[in-house]
C-alpha cells in the first residue's frame, strides 16, 4: 500500500466570479519511507495539495488517500497519522514555545512528560536551547519559531509528514539544521516516516528528495528522481530542468514571490 | 484516540486559555476593573430609589457580564485561532470537533463563574447588600444552567468568525448587543415596544435574569425556581447540539471554499 495515492484530484476556487483551477487533475502516489518533493512557484498549487492531504480542504473531484484512508470520508483515521509544517509558523505568539507544544501534545493524546522529553530532544538537535522554550514565541526569531514548528510536527511521531516550505525565510544555518534533522529522521532505524516536502529551493529538493514533481498551474509537468529528471532533460541541475519545462528562469520565478 | 484520551484532550483548551490569561494579566486586570466599575455605576443609578433597585440593576450587570463572557470566549476563541493561523493545526488534530468546542466552553464557564463571583463579592461589599435571605445555591444553579444556553448561542456565533474573521467579529458583537436590548437586563421587558417582545421571550437571558432576581431579592426556593431551571436546561440541551450542528456545517463549507487559511 502506498503512503499517499491521489487520482484525478481537482480543486477550484472562485475569484471575482471566475473559477480558478488550483489543482488540475493531479494523479500520483508516494511510497512509504520516501521523501517526495513538490517544487513550483507561489500559486502553483503546492499548498492547496498539502491542505487537501491534511484534511483541511475538500477536493472538488478525484480522490486522495493516506495509507488507504480517504481524506474526506475517513478524515479521522488520516489525522491520526499525519502532521504538517507550514511556511508561516502559526502559534499563539503571546505564550511560550513549551505552552504551545503542550497544547499540541494534548490534542494528539500525548502525555505531558513524553511531550516535554521528545520536544526537548528534537529542539536540541535543531540547535534550540532548552531555556528559550519558556520565552514568549513573539520574542523569538523567525528561524527559532520555525524550529518549534518542526518540533511540533515531529514529536507526535506521524507516519506522513507534510512539510510545506519548512525552510523558506530561514537563515543558512537554521536551514541546514532543519535539512539535517529531516535526513536523520529518515535514516533512523525502524523509521516508518514518509515525507512530502514542498519547496522553492531546487537545491534542497535535489539534495533531500527521492523523487521530485514539478508543479505549474496546478498540474505536475514532470515527476521522477532528481537523477532521472536530469538525465531525461539532459540538464546539470533541477533549475535548468525547470527552465526547460516552463521557459522561465527559476530566479525570475523567485523574484515574483 | 479513545474517548477517554479525547476527553482528556479538552484540557488542552483550558490550559492554553489559562496561559493566555496569565500572559496578558495586565489586560485581565483592566477588564475586571472595568466590569466592577460598570456594575457599581449601574447599581448607583438605583441608589436613590432604594436597595432593592440597586440589587435589581446589579444582578442585571452581573448576569450580563457572565453571559457575555461565555458568548465572547467561545466565539472569539475561533476568531483568535484564525488571526494566529493556528486553526488549521487545531482542525487537523485527531480530536473530535465536539471535544474541541466543549474544551473551549469548559474554559468559558469556569472563567465566567470565577469572574462573576469576584464581581458579586465586590459589589455586595460596596453597597452593603445583605444576601442573608437570598437563595445562593439556587443562584449558582441558574448561573450554570443558563450558561448551557449561552454556550449553544456562542457556538452558533462562533460560526461567523470561522467563515469571515473580521466581518464575523462585527456580526458577533451586533448579535450580543441585540441580546442586551431584548433580554430585560436593566428593565422589565414590558417596557419594550410590543413588536420586540416576542424576541424577548425567545432569549434565554430573559428567564435567567428573572430567576436570578427572584433568588436574590425574594429568596425564591428551588420549588419556585424549578420551572425556569427546567426551561433553561431544555433550552440549553436544544441549543448546544444545534450550535454543534451549525458549526459542523460551517466547517464543511469553510473546507470546501478554502476559508481556514490564516487571516490577519
Amino acid at each position: 500500500m502506498e503512503a499517499v495515492k491521489c487520482e484525478g484530484l481537482i480543486k477550484m476556487f472562485g475569484k471575482n466570479g471566475r473559477k480558478i483551477s488550483a489543482i488540475d487533475r493531479i494523479s500520483f502516489s508516494v511510497n512509504k519511507n520516501e521523501i517526495f518533493g513538490i517544487v513550483g512557484p507561489n500559486g502553483s498549487g503546492k499548498s492547496t495539495l498539502i491542505r487537501i492531504l491534511s484534511t483541511l480542504l475538500i477536493p472538488d473531484g478525484g480522490s486522495a488517500q493516506v495509507f488507504g484512508n480517504d481524506v474526506v470520508r475517513e478524515y479521522g483515521k488520516v489525522r491520526r497519522v499525519i502532521n504538517r509544517v507550514s511556511v508561516d509558523a502559526a502559534f499563539f505568539k503571546g505564550i511560550s514555545a513549551w505552552e504551545n507544544l503542550r497544547y499540541a501534545a494534548r490534542l494528539y493524546g500525548m502525555k505531558k512528560g513524553d511531550a516535554k522529553e521528545r520536544s526537548t530532544a528534537i529542539l536540541a538537535k535543531l540547535g534550540f536551547a532548552e531555556k528559550r522554550m519558556y520565552e514568549p514565541l513573539e520574542d523569538l526569531s523567525r528561524g527559532m519559531q520555525q524550529k518549534v514548528a518542526i518540533a511540533r510536527a515531529f514529536f507526535t511521531a506521524p507516519m506522513l509528514l507534510l512539510l510545506d516550505e519548512p525552510t523558506t525565510g530561514l537563515d543558512p544555518r537554521s536551514k541546514r539544521d532543519v535539512q539535517e534533522y529531516i535526513r536523520e529522521s529518515m535514516r533512523r532505524e525502524g523509521s516508518d516516516l514518509t515525507i512530502i516536502l514542498t519547496t522553492h529551493d531546487m537545491k534542497e529538493a535535489e539534495a533531500l528528495c527521492d523523487r521530485v514533481a514539478i508543479i505549474i498551474g496546478g498540474r505536475f509537468v514532470a515527476v521522477g528522481s532528481p537523477a532521472e529528471l536530469l538525465a531525461q532533460y539532459k540538464k546539470p541541475n533541477l533549475e535548468d530542468v525547470f527552465l526547460e519545462l516552463t521557459g522561465q528562469e527559476w530566479m525570475e520565478v523567485e523574484d515574483e514571490l | 484516540m479513545n474517548y477517554r484520551t479525547q476527553a482528556y484532550g479538552s484540557i488542552a483548551f483550558v490550559e492554553r486559555n489559562f496561559a493566555l490569561v496569565r500572559r496578558y494579566i495586565g489586560w485581565e486586570a483592566v477588564f475586571i476593573s472595568y466590569n466592577v466599575v460598570n456594575a457599581l455605576a449601574i447599581g448607583l443609578i438605583g441608589a436613590r430609589i432604594g436597595k432593592e433597585m440597586v440589587v435589581y440593576l446589579v444582578v442585571g450587570a452581573m448576569v450580563w457580564g457572565f453571559l457575555s463572557i461565555l458568548f465572547h470566549e467561545i466565539s472569539e476563541s475561533i476568531a483568535w485561532e484564525r488571526w494566529e493561523g493556528t486553526i488549521e493545526y487545531t482542525f487537523m488534530a485527531p480530536i473530535s470537533r465536539f471535544i474541541h468546542l466543549i474544551g473551549n466552553c469548559l474554559w468559558a464557564v469556569v472563567y465566567g463563574v470565577i469572574r462573576s463571583i469576584l464581581i458579586l463579592a465586590i459589589v455586595v461589599l460596596f453597597f452593603g447588600i445583605s444576601i442573608k435571605g437570598a437563595n445562593l445555591p439556587g443562584l449558582f444553579v441558574i448561573l450554570v444552567v443558563s450558561g448551557l444556553s449561552f454556550v449553544g448561542l456562542g457556538l452558533v456565533a462562533a460560526v461567523l468568525p470561522l467563515l469571515s474573521t473580521e466581518k464575523g467579529a462585527y456580526a458577533t458583537h451586533i448579535l450580543e448587543a441585540a441580546l442586551l436590548l431584548i433580554s430585560g437586563v436593566y428593565y422589565e421587558i414590558d417596557v419594550l415596544p410590543v413588536w420586540i417582545r416576542p424576541l424577548s421571550y425567545a432569549s434565554p437571558a430573559t428567564y435567567t435574569l428573572r430567576a436570578m432576581r427572584a433568588a436574590l431579592l425574594d429568596g425564591a426556593g428551588f420549588d419556585q425556581l424549578m420551572p425556569t431551571i427546567l426551561l433553561l436546561l431544555a433550552t440549553g440541551l436544544l441549543l448546544v447540539p444545534l450550535g454543534m450542528l451549525v458549526f459542523n456545517k460551517a466547517e464543511y463549507y469553510a473546507k470546501k471554499k478554502g476559508k481556514l487559511k490564516r487571516s490577519g
